[in-house]
């Protein structure tokens, strides 16, 4: 039995390095985003950037060509009540940690929006990273108050 | 420049805080309502055009919002859970209105904002105006907002996002800060339902 949990995790980590090795030592957990108002021009995307590897890498530029004309890699801050949003200029993801990008911190800012972001359905796009290159990314659209404070069931995004 | 940009917004704020716990001090001391220290006349366009006055309004407590609708998060975000507060406040909140005052008027006119709106009806108002109008309502709620230029001649907006709670005298009861845990925003609507 332990020989078989061994050979599991063995071939789990195996099937882990293989899938890893397309996007270098990044990879993207779930990703999300919200579903827009009737008419909003802008929409946000989320996910948590995982760096495996034993050297920094930065999040430099995204695109999701389908939904948006336009994406950019955005930090909101909260400051005395005022909410400021902030392009940032590549967004450093340190060896061996994650970043998440979340509500209320850095977002993938979906700008000039060909159509609403639908609850259910996805964005297609593709995360750019300065050494691990061009990630694909499929956001899932969840409800319009994801993530909102008032709204439970996104707490741990 | 950025400098004093952020000492402006310091002193917004500040002024904001300042206004909120004078309020607050007030309420205590007086054992009554307090100055109406936040808030103001006003008159703008709602999404259907048509004049909103403040004068109008007396009789009616009201929340009222900053925002714009190229805002990805606080602004819809906060709109849903309004939405959903009015939905726990069921026929108490029948005719409460959120007044949604744009602090983007360039872009976001009546058409633009009765289209975005309508994804929270029915107790949510657009309000627009000209740049004055909203500069001077703005002003009378301690209202921060700036714009901010981004890439290819594009823009976004600073802007503070509090609720207002305002009595039936137009005066100002409370502030409903961002994600605030909706058991004491629900509280503080009912008190506001309640008392006017």
């Amino acid at each position: 039995m332990k020989t078989v949990l061994k050979t599991a995790c063995a071939a789990l980590l195996l099937a882990g390095a293989i899938g890893s090795a397309h996007a270098g030592d990044i990879s993207l957990e779930h990703p999300w985003s919200r579903a827009t108002p009737a008419g909003a021009p802008v929409g946000a995307g989320y996910v948590t950037l995982k760096n495996a590897g034993a050297a920094p890498d930065k999040l430099i530029s995204a695109t999701a060509p389908d939904v948006a004309g336009k994406v950019e890699v955005h930090q909101m801050t909260m400051d005395g009540g005022v909410m400021k949003m902030r392009p940032i200029n590549g967004l450093e993801i340190p060896a061996g940690k994650s970043v998440e990008l979340k509500p209320g911190g850095y977002h993938i800012m979906f700008m000039q929006l060909k159509k609403p972001l639908v609850a259910g359905e996805t964005v297609k796009g593709t995360l750019s990273f300065e050494k691990a290159g061009a990630v694909p990314v499929e956001f899932k659209i969840e409800a319009i108050g994801a993530g909102a404070g008032g709204m439970p069931g996104h707490k741990g995004h | 420049m950025r400098t004093l940009t952020r000492l402006a917004l310091i002193l917004w704020s500040a002024a904001a805080l300042a206004a909120v716990a004078f309020a607050g001090l007030f309420w205590f001391t007086s054992g009554g309502p307090p100055t109406p220290a936040i808030g103001g006349p006003f008159r703008l366009k709602s999404q259907t055009g048509e004049m909103i006055d403040s004068a109008a309004l007396k009789g009616r407590p009201y929340a009222i919002f900053f925002g714009f609708t190229h805002c990805p998060e606080v602004c819809p975000t906060t709109m849903v859970d309004m939405a959903a507060l009015m939905a726990k406040l069921g026929p108490a909140a029948k005719d409460f209105k959120i007044y949604f005052v744009s602090v983007d008027p360039e872009r976001d006119t009546p058409e633009v904002l009765r289209n975005y709106l309508s994804s929270f009806e029915p107790h949510v108002v657009g309000l627009t105006g000209t740049p004055d109008e909203i500069a001077k309502v703005a002003k009378e709620f301690r209202v921060y907002y700036r714009k901010t230029p981004l890439d290819g001649g594009d823009y976004t907006m600073d802007h503070s996002a509090f609720v207002y709670l305002m009595g039936k005298d137009g005066g100002f009861r409370n502030v409903i800060g961002y994600q605030e845990k909706p058991d004491r925003a629900l509280e503080k609507l009912k008190s506001l339902l309640e008392k006017g």
